[in-house]
């Protein structure tokens, strides 16, 4: 398991929240910063890559197991 | 790089078109977008205080309807006293079941993301619609406040 600074459970949302939230979430943390997103919305897949390569964030990882889709998030700037 | 521009147009004041300006948005906000709602005619209700927003079956061929009412319920059916009612508390219990944002939270969500919304005077004025009832939090603009935003914006959508 890579490290994370911060986790957020976003299982059980759908579009557009688990982005919304995780967003949010970012605001909080310092550049370089990991955010660990769970989510069981299927569209979050394509939509966290869509969100990292927007925001000049970097998606470190994305995961899925047993209907379940994790994500790794980096902060930069 | 400065950032990008979103221009929404929002028309519509249905339970159901009231997803799309708030969806689309909200998340424009989230990737950097600066922001901007214009509503009009209907598309009023989505900017009142309190929202009573409504989906109807009657003219709708499209909408799924339970228990495949849609196949033997004659297209008159759908003008029965009550089924705009019935049809709302189903659609808003099948968006919390499916873990779908309300539409009061989506809106917050654009509040609090600092999307600009701006209600058009013309048509609170046409409709008779008091200052009070709507959010406090908006701009009053015409079109051509609209077009202040839109002109140089990355994409304008019309809803």
């Amino acid at each position: 398991m890579a490290e994370f600074d911060q986790e957020l459970d976003a299982r059980g949302l759908n579009c557009p929240l688990p982005i919304l939230r995780a967003k949010k979430a970012l605001n909080d943390l310092g550049d370089g910063q990991v955010l660990r997103i769970m989510a069981t919305d299927p569209g979050s897949v394509k939509d966290f890559e869509a969100f990292a390569q927007q925001t000049g964030n970097t998606l470190l990882e994305s995961t899925e197991s047993e209907g379940e889709f994790h994500f790794l998030l980096r902060k930069n700037g | 790089m400065a950032d990008k521009k979103l221009a929404i147009i929002a028309t519509k004041g249905t339970l159901d078109w009231a997803y799309p300006p708030f969806i689309l948005a909200s998340t424009a906000s989230a990737l950097g977008y600066q922001t901007c709602i214009f509503f009009t005619f209907y598309g009023l209700q989505l900017i009142k205080t309190k929202l009573d927003l409504k989906v109807s079956p009657l003219g709708n061929p499209g909408m799924p309807m339970p228990m495949g009412m849609n196949k033997w319920f004659p297209v008159l059916g759908t003008t029965i006293p009550g089924m705009e009612g019935m049809m709302t508390t189903m659609m808003k219990q099948k968006i919390k079941a499916k873990g779908v944002a309300s539409i009061e939270e989506l809106r917050d969500l654009c509040v609090e993301a600092e999307v600009r919304l701006v209600g058009c005077q013309m048509t609170i004025d046409l409709f008779d619609i008091k200052r009070e009832e709507l959010m406090d939090n908006i701009e009053l603009g015409g079109a051509a406040t609209f077009f202040e935003f839109a002109g140089d914006a990355d994409v304008t959508l019309f809803i």
